[in-house]
């Protein structure tokens, strides 16, 4: 019984200290830029990294996903009082709602995320930050803070592609498939549509992309050791972003729906 | 001038440096010896800033670097210039674009005064058109002279340098101790140099001070080195054969 109370004790400091340390962290992240000609210099060079090199990926999976959720729909909700076009409603639905902003952001936390906090953490490792603190720059400011405006920026442009392209991969099945006509499952992509549900996918990919971008480098700003800790600390970034995007993600979702 | 004062710090009750205090002279390549966990490198650490000493103070020019603000240690920090042990050069930059980072960062110089300042660096150092490479394509040797063109390009008025011949080959070690030994008379700098290197300690310490658990042991220069009776400083210095037979050549010599 001691030891469940000793080891929640534990757990409970541990998290505060993180916390902590993490507000310090992005005080240090947010402050007034040295140079800002070296900032947005920056800032275009991790939208590129970041946001335009994970546009193969989003597509991909978008595609395949939207897919798959045609098929299912179709398969669930067969019957004969439910009609055809209910398909494509429940597609554009589930991708608005759900798909293009929270599972994509954890698909995105892994990619983006685990690259933050490892190209991050070698830089500790091998001294870099010291020298970059050694030479007078805020280094939490210089590294992290173009990251997390670059993906801010450019989160809304993955997350709109995300939509249109998974729409379409439900239209390839329509297309392609006898599953349901195209005619059906377009008039089910225009049926009872609420603009809001594209604005809420954006709102949540916009804190999502500040989640993964700063827990990342949260995570290998403060590595302390060798390799094997820029691999647990790149574990750790994604494990901790994923968890916060799934309690905001409900957070967000009783704010903004209800 | 750096000088050292009454400096205590501990880790987790462990005390690393017991009242340390010692002088770093201008124009001097003063170097910081001893054992391995004898305190050099938090030593170091505390003077540019990176470890906080729980007591003492450090004065740079008379100035006491312990009670600055942290816009004076801003400022401060732009008159050091540090060559870490693993160089610490960026990767993802060209060697150009990592000799001209401080000046991008905290110079007004135009683009093509700090391509020339950058070049100067690099000419000084002997690497004269390997501006386009990636640090990842010249060689350890190579990256030190990089760190130390990066490390003079804003004409520092203090250079640390963190073990500058780990993981070189003698030949190449020799060259880098004679490059700051000549930057450092060159441009009147406070040099400290953190090393384990004999070589170092008898080919350029004109100030040399030992640690020992801690504590300050002994100060003084590479010629003072063999006539010291300090038996812990000789077991150190002169702890190979060849090294004992040096002293022993040196003292027969000078009596």
């Amino acid at each position: 019984m001691y030891s469940v109370f000793n080891y929640f004790f534990m757990f409970v400091t541990k998290t505060f200290k993180a916390i902590g340390r993490y507000c310090l962290f992005m005080k240090s992240v947010i402050s007034v830029p040295d140079k800002w000609k070296v900032f947005f210099r920056r800032t275009g060079s991790e939208i590129y990294k970041l946001g335009i090199d994970s546009i193969p990926l989003v597509v991909i999976i978008s595609l395949f996903i939207g897919a798959v959720i045609t098929i299912q729909m179709q398969i669930n909700i067969e019957s004969p009082i439910i009609p055809a076009y209910a398909v494509g409603l429940a597609t554009r639905d589930i991708v608005l709602l759900e798909f293009s902003s929270s599972i994509l952001c954890l698909i995105l936390a892994g990619k983006v995320g685990s690259s933050i906090a490892s190209e991050i953490g070698t830089m500790r490792v091998t001294e870099q930050i010291d020298a970059l603190d050694i030479m007078g720059v805020n280094s939490a400011n210089y590294l992290v803070f173009p990251k997390v405006i670059g993906f801010l920026i450019y989160i809304p442009v993955l997350c709109v592609m995300s939509m249109f392209t998974s729409i379409v991969g439900g239209w390839i099945i329509a297309q392609f498939t006898d599953i349901i006509s195209v005619s059906r499952y377009v008039y089910g992509l225009q049926a009872f549509f609420t603009e809001w549900y594209v604005w809420y996918g954006l709102i949540k990919c916009l804190v999502f992309s500040v989640i993964i971008t700063t827990v990342a480098s949260f995570e290998g700003y403060y590595v302390d050791g060798g390799s094997i800790e820029v691999g647990k600390a790149s574990t750790r970034a994604v494990v901790n972003s994923s968890i916060l995007i799934l309690l905001f993600d409900v957070i967000l979702t009783k704010l903004l729906l209800q | 001038m750096i000088e050292v004062k009454n400096v205590t710090k501990a880790f987790d009750g462990k005390t690393v440096l017991h009242d340390v205090s010692c002088t770093f002279d201008t124009g001097k390549t003063n170097l910081i010896i001893g054992q391995s966990g004898s305190g050099k490198t938090v030593l170091m650490k505390s003077i540019v800033g990176l470890v906080r000493p729980d007591v003492g103070h450090i004065f740079f020019d008379g100035r006491d670097r312990l009670t600055m603000s942290g816009k004076q240690i801003k400022e401060l920090r732009k008159e050091i210039g540090m060559l870490f042990q693993g160089s610490a050069l960026f990767d993802s930059e060209t060697v150009m674009a990592n000799v001209m980072f401080p000046l991008v960062m905290f110079s007004d110089m135009s683009h093509a005064e700090m391509v020339d300042r950058a070049n100067f660096c690099l000419e000084r150092v002997n690497l004269k058109g390997q501006g386009n490479k990636y640090p990842s394509e010249i060689s350890g040797g190579m990256q030190k002279r990089v760190a130390i063109a990066r490390a003079i390009a804003l004409n520092p008025k203090y250079l640390f340098c963190d073990e500058p011949n780990s993981g070189l080959d003698p030949k190449t070690s020799i060259l880098i101790d004679e490059l700051l030994s000549d930057i450092t008379h060159e441009y009147n700098i406070t040099t400290i140099i953190n090393t384990h290197d004999m070589n170092s300690v008898l080919g350029i310490g004109e100030n040399i001070v030992f640690l020992n658990r801690g504590h300050v042991d002994w100060i003084g220069n590479m010629d003072q080195l063999a006539s010291s009776t300090n038996e812990s400083l000789i077991d150190f210095v002169f702890a190979t054969k060849l090294f004992r037979e040096v002293r022993d050549y040196q003292l027969a010599h000078r009596n």
